[in-house]
């Protein structure tokens, strides 16, 4: 048995969500090999070669892999699935478009979502916005699976020195085309991986009032997210939503301001280490699930908080 | 240009969902059931585009137990043509639907498959994908922005860093996000008109294809409740326990 990894990066550097990811293939206590495709990939390929888990990086390093289109890096994990057991890559945007793809194309039934690995072929996943926790067990041969990076430690990032493979690319599809992008980049920690996690609701009532959450951040290094209502409303950039559609976060410490809990949210959140509220309505659904609750208008409680803290 | 829209049946979304006693999943009887909110989403899109002129039929597909039918109904009451049904179990996994679904495209030969980023029962995320890849076709996910031109379909996709543009060639597999528009609510007479439009029936066998399951649910269970804990009075406060009590700032 020897398991693959597929590396997402972005910008020369290797997307936190991979760590987990591998961290989750870690528990089958198998070899773990890697593939690294893109353009010019030279420094992705080295760090990975680093991660102390892998014992082997595959590298396609070829033009069409540049935007990570799913219709041309999909043939490519076809061709190298003969020799794995499982496939594992991030629970991302990124592993959502490409895995479901190469499953098919396997003839595989691909395993979304994992939070648990019980055995080799059964793991447990979260269903119904996570109010249900599935065990389920594959009948296919090759797994294929994609992993929640918050339910899985991720792996250290040095210590290793993998043998690197090149490796040639299955050439363009042509059924796709990168046009642009608008990223959101920002300064502050990435929203899945970090480790306090403000979140602003409908209760902000506009974008500019996210200044005020983005000033706790900055004093507290936490990154900023929001609900739905918020994002849809206009407040804050898609990226940013947190819940069963958005992302899912699992920081030492989440704040929900202006949020009213809806279980479309909590899924995006409820596995924080500790969850703290605010909200001027002591019914809101949140305070079932905030360790602290403070019934307070946001608009006195933020600059408050700011203010008080170093 | 003939527009598919694979619709499904699911516990609608402001239902509080419980597992069963017996641990074989989550209680489906006497529960209030509605069309997937991605798929309204999808239907609205179709109905959109049919409006701008960009296509002349839209059909609906859904899989699953009879009351599927009804899912399908309140599509053609949205606007929708005509709809597909094909009698399976509930559980029907996704690998599976994407085979009937793909053998349905190749009977219809429709331009553009536009379905749901997600089913909200099963939050699988992979029928669309899978579709695309059964019948060799492009993909693009997560859509937030749909226009189309010349044979190709140019999508703004809303990925984790941000937004993403791509141009895809058609015929075409679009999966939709939550901001891509806002689904219309069914009129009166459109409800009435709904009760004509054509359903037809088409049977797996009929497909041609095996939809024995791969994964077997082991048990369902509820995940760890958590404990609502105390209300603090206030800022001071709060920064006191999160410094002293939990230590995480
Ligand atoms: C298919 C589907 C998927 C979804 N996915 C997601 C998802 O991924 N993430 C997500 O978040 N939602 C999702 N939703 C939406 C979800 O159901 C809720 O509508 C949404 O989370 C509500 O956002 P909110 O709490 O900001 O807004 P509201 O529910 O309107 O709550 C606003 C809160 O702010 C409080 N408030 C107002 N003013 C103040 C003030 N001055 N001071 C303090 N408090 C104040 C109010 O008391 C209220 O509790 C989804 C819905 C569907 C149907
Ligand atoms: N049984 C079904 N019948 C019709 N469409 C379906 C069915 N299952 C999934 N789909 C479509 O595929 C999308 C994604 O579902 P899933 O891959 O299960 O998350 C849904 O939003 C629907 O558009």
């Amino acid at each position: 048995m020897t398991i693959l990894v597929i590396i997402e990066h972005h910008d020369e550097v290797i997307a936190p969500a991979t760590l987990s990811a591998i961290g989750a293939a870690t528990k089958l206590s198998e070899p773990i090999e890697a593939l690294v495709a893109g353009n010019k990939v030279k420094k992705v390929t080295e760090a990975t070669s680093e991660i102390a888990s892998i014992s082997k990086v595959l590298v396609a390093d070829s033009f069409e892999y540049e935007y990570n289109l799913a219709e041309n890096l999909s043939p490519l994990i076809v061709r190298l699935a003969k020799n794995y057991s499982h496939i594992f890559a991030p629970a991302t945007t990124f592993g959502k478009n490409i895995m479901p793809r190469t499953a098919a194309l396997l003839d595989v039934m691909q395993i979304s979502d994992i939070v648990e690995i019980i055995s080799p072929d059964t793991f447990k996943r979260p269903i119904y916005a996570g109010n249900a926790l599935a065990t389920v067990q594959s009948a296919d041969p090759l797994k294929l699976i994609t992993v929640r990076s918050t339910a899985f430690e991720a792996v250290k990032a040095s210590g290793g020195s993998a043998e690197i493979e090149n490796i040639d690319g299955t050439g363009n599809a042509g059924l796709s085309e990168f046009e642009s992008s608008e990223l959101s980049g920002t300064e502050r920690p990435e929203l899945t991986s970090a480790g306090i996690v403000i979140s602003g609701g409908r209760g902000m009532q506009d974008s500019s009032n996210f200044s005020m959450l983005e000033k706790v951040a900055d004093k507290l290094g936490a990154a900023v997210g929001a609900s739905r209502a918020a994002v849809d409303a206009g407040f804050a950039p898609n990226d940013y939503q947190v819940g069963q559609t958005g992302k899912v976060v699992a920081p030492e410490l989440y704040m929900a301001v202006g949020i009213s809990g809806a279980i479309q949210h909590l899924a995006g959140m409820k596995d924080s280490k500790v969850i703290v509220a605010i909200n001027k309505d002591e019914e809101a659904p949140i305070f079932q699930v905030a360790d602290y609750g403070l019934v307070a208008d946001l608009f006195e409680a933020m600059p408050e908080l700011d203010s008080k803290l170093p | 240009m003939k527009i598919l829209v694979p619709v499904k049946r699911v516990i609608d979304y402001n239902v509080k969902v419980r597992v069963k006693q017996d641990q074989t999943g989550v209680e489906l009887n006497n529960v209030k059931m509605a069309m997937n909110p991605f798929d309204e989403i999808a239907v609205e899109q179709a109905l959109r585009l049919k409006e701008a002129g960009k296509a002349e039929e839209i059909v609906l597909v859904s899989i699953g137990p009879t009351q599927a039918q009804e899912t399908i109904r309140t599509g053609l009451a949205m606007g929708a043509d005509r709809g597909i049904y094909i009698d399976a179990p509930h559980e029907t996994e996704p690998l599976s639907v994407a085979k009937l679904l793909a053998g349905v495209a190749k009977k219809e030969n429709p331009g553009l498959i536009i379905c749901g980023k997600q089913a909200i029962d099963d939050d699988s995320n992979q029928t669309g994908q899978m579709m695309s890849a059964i019948l060799g076709w492009s993909q693009a996910t997560f859509a937030s922005s749909v226009s189309l031109a010349n044979g190709s379909a140019t999508i703004v996709r809303e990925i984790d860093g941000g937004l993403e543009t791509i141009k895809v060639k058609m015929p075409a597999v679009i999966t939709v996000d939550l901001r891509l528009n806002e689904p219309r609510y069914a009129s009166l007479p459109n409800i009435m008109k709904a009760k004509k439009k054509p359903i037809d029936t088409l049977t797996v066998e009929e497909l041609g294809v095996d939809i024995k399951p791969r994964l077997s649910v082991i048990k369902v269970e509820e995940p760890a409740t958590r404990e609502a804990g105390v209300k603090v009075s206030s800022v001071t406060e709060l920064i006191e326990k999160l410094k002293e009590e939990v230590k995480v700032i």
